[in-house]
């Protein structure tokens, strides 16, 4: 009953300043708390509150929501759950059934969800998007985004933009057809629909071979960001389908692996940027647009800045489009290491995967990845786990079959060598690294800084550790005891105390100090 | 226990269905994939660097079930991956095919096994290293049942290029610390922060990074020596069918 009531104060509650509504903290994808309780000189004093464990064997990626009180997370494959936040203690559980043999490419997992008013949305592993009840759990209205048996899935948290819930797609690897879909919160019923691959009669269409844009995949599969003074979505593209074999989608393959801007009210594209043109190693631009307005050459401008895969740092001007900075942040030998004045990059030779394999640096999960980065309005920094590995791509043969592996070829690590990571501490002016933070294999933990001047986030082997924000110097570290694929986030509990929580291994963990 | 029962019941109803495939258009499929997707390290299924296929019992997977789940999941802590890019049907065909592997006969191998079985006691004092049915050393890979693992031509290879192919887990670490003493070992665990190690002598150790000056992983280099010219060719060939015979337990 007080649980109950506690809910029920929630949704009369306008936003409190220790929740995390969005996936992000913040639709600008800033992953930031302004809580500062938790700081340089008390963070030594750091522990575990509680842990939550679940009771499901596949990777916990989720990326709690906070609000009032109670947190909201997807657990594997597309379920929820109600937490209260001060003590771990579970207050309802919406479990999903999925149909037998749902496609999916890299294990059954969610990365999060989305709240709006007294409604919590998740997309699901057989493509449908659910509202469910805040306090009750139960489904209000659960419809269909995409047919799973063609390869569809959704694995991304949703990003509330007014009243309506913006849902990507997963099925980069089956061939799918890419889309960015908006639907209205309160009714379920489809706003728009954003192709990300071309439509016959499309001029994008000439970019692609033949008919090779039906099967062009450009998925959408991590949350993107939205710019309310600008109406704007940003958002970013995967890779085209088939991943390594390239011979039947000679050309650029747009919209693949590019940022996207998008009306939020009408789903229409303003302008893209792509980074990998012909993209042929799986480098997702799926990475978390971070938008911020800052001085650039003695002018106030609105930015996007993009830690990408493919190793290169952007910073785009988010009004336009144009192109203002490209850096190479980690190391690689497939292009240039200066992209040309348009941001373009210049591939070096012998680099395109082949029957014998053929080396080349990022290896195919790149220079990051799903790992949401962090931007720190204080200290200016835009904070990015990355990843320091070789791989050996090669080329296969595929046809595409609806709701089969698309892939055409297939990569390991390159052999004998370990691969290594850092948190980079990237000044966006420059794209050089302020400080790194060196990790001895790397991490899929993403990271959040605070106003209390630490960076938050989990080593590999799920040591949840605490830099100085401004130095990256270690200040706590605490050993979960499993593998970490989540990004961290805070929130004040009821007890009016801040709480930093991750899930990692098979466990929701969540700190404060005592 | 209710839950407990139903949760077995399952696991049995699940089991039962897997079933590889036999018949000859699945096995050539099977055969296709296998070429694309295992050749690479299980070669024709004897002569590759990973685990030898062509035995009738299958170490990590006695049952198809068990083997379409190691193709599906690879064994975590191993060098086998996870599949990526096969369908349930086509993991079934490969698994049909690997089967066929097991159903040629086992290769007929020359030498004397006890003759091997004295030089590996004796001469190549193997067992400094190595365990056999619980009785050996720990600083490199239990051959307990590597005969069933390992074809002979790649059991010959590991004693004459012992860097040709490093197993996972057995990576030497050699450590300076501030103190000025000097570790070695075989590398247990590392993170950002520790390093576990297991000396020569068994002894287990784990040591914070930070307390290193100097730390070195001999990441391509197998700490074993070669032992190309401690045997004569007669020898090796004896060695081999001495560890080739190693089928596990007793």
């Amino acid at each position: 009953m007080k649980y109950l009531l506690l809910l029920t104060a929630s949704l009369l509650c306008a936003q409190a300043p220790g929740d995390w509504l969005h996936f992000q903290g913040n639709q600008q994808g800033h992953r930031h708390s302004a809580l500062k309780q938790i700081n340089k000189a008390n963070v030594a004093r750091l522990k575990p509150a509680w842990t939550m464990q679940i009771d499901k064997t596949d990777k916990f990626e989720t990326s709690p929501i906070a609000r009032d009180g109670v947190l909201f997370i997807s657990e594997p494959p597309s379920d929820v759950t109600a937490i209260e936040s001060r003590s771990g203690k579970v207050l309802w559980r919406y479990k999903r059934v999925l149909p037998d043999n749902v496609p999916f490419c890299c294990g059954k997992v969610n990365r999060g969800v989305a709240i709006l008013g007294d409604l919590i949305f998740i997309g699901t592993l057989d493509a449908h998007l659910v509202a469910l009840d805040a306090s009750t759990g139960n489904v209000v209205w659960d419809v269909v985004v995409a047919d799973y048996k063609k390869g569809y899935s959704s694995t991304v948290a949703p990003l509330i933009v007014k009243d309506k819930v913006i849902i990507g797609s997963a099925g980069g690897e089956f061939g799918v057809k890419g889309y960015l879909a908006a639907y209205e919160a309160k009714t379920g019923k489809e706003a728009w629909r954003l192709w990300t691959v071309p439509s016959e009669g499309d001029k994008a269409t000439e970019t692609w071979l033949g008919d090779s844009y039906k099967y062009g995949s450009a998925t959408t599969w991590m949350t993107g960001s939205y710019d309310p003074d600008l109406n704007t979505i940003y958002w970013g593209t995967g890779n085209p389908g088939p991943d390594w074999k390239d011979d039947k989608r000679a050309g650029d393959n747009l919209y693949s692996n590019s940022l996207l801007a998008i009306d939020a009210d009408s789903g229409k594209m303003k302008w893209y940027f792509q980074f990998t043109p012909h993209d042929v190693h799986d480098w997702d631009s799926a990475q978390v647009p971070v938008l911020v307005d800052e001085m650039w050459n003695g002018k106030m401008r609105k930015l996007v800045l993009f830690a990408n895969r493919n190793a290169f740092y952007y910073v785009l001007d988010r009004t336009t489009g144009e192109y203002l900075l490209g850096k190479q942040y980690v190391r690689q030998n497939w292009a240039q290491p200066e992209l040309d004045g348009k941001g373009r990059p210049t591939r070096l030779p012998n680099t395109f995967p082949t029957a014998n394999g053929t080396t080349v640096y990022p290896n195919s999960p790149g220079a990051t990845n799903f790992q949401a980065p962090s931007y720190s309005p204080s200290t200016k920094l835009h904070y990015v786990m990355t990843r320091d590995e070789g791989g050996v791509f090669y080329t296969g043969d595929d046809t595409y079959k609806e709701g089969s592996w698309y892939l055409a070829g297939r990569f390991v690590s390159k052999p004998g060598e370990e691969a290594t990571g850092a948190i980079k501490a990237i000044e966006p002016k420059t794209g050089k690294s302020k400080w790194e933070y060196p990790m001895s294999s790397p991490s899929w933990s993403g990271v959040l800084s605070t106003a209390g001047g630490l960076v938050f986030s989990a080593t590999a082997d799920g040591d949840m550790i605490a830099l100085d924000d401004t130095t990256g110097k270690l200040l706590w570290r605490y050993p979960m005891g499993g593998r970490a694929f989540a990004n961290p986030i805070s929130y004040v509990a009821a007890d009016g105390k801040q709480h930093i929580a991750i899930a990692c291994g098979h466990a929701l963990f969540s700190f404060s100090i005592e | 226990m209710r839950f407990t029962i139903l949760s077995l019941w399952i696991a049995v109803a699940v089991s039962a269905q897997v079933k590889a495939p036999s018949d000859e258009a699945s096995i050539r499929a099977g055969h296709t994939l296998y070429q694309f997707h295992c050749a690479f390290c299980h070669g024709k299924g004897d002569d590759g660097m990973a685990a030898n296929l062509v035995t009738p019992n299958l170490v990590h997977a006695p049952t198809d079930s068990s083997l379409v789940n190691i193709i599906r999941n690879g064994i975590p802590g191993s060098d086998m991956p996870p599949a990526l890019g096969m369908s349930d049907e086509e993991m079934l065909q490969v698994a049909g095919y690997v089967r066929t592997l097991g159903r040629t006969a086992p290769a007929s191998i020359a030498g004397n096994a006890a003759n091997g079985k004295a030089l590996y006691a004796g001469k190549g004092g193997c067992a400094g290293c190595h365990m056999v049915q619980g009785a050996g050393g720990r600083m490199g890979p239990d051959l307990t049942q590597i005969g069933a693992m390992r074809s002979p031509s790649n059991l010959r290879t590991s004693i004459v290029d012992p860097s040709a192919s490093i197993v996972g887990g057995w990576t030497m670490v050699h450590m300076t610390l501030k103190s000025g003493a000097k570790l070695n070992g075989i590398r247990l665990n590392e993170d950002n922060f520790y390093i576990s190690l297991r000396d020569g002598k068994g002894k287990m150790q784990t040591v914070a990074k930070a307390d290193a000056t100097k730390i070195d992983r001999d990441i391509t280099k197998s700490s074993m020596p070669n032992y190309e010219k401690v045997f004569t060719s007669d020898e090796m060939t004896d060695l081999i069918a001495y560890l080739f015979s190693l089928r596990g337990a007793m």
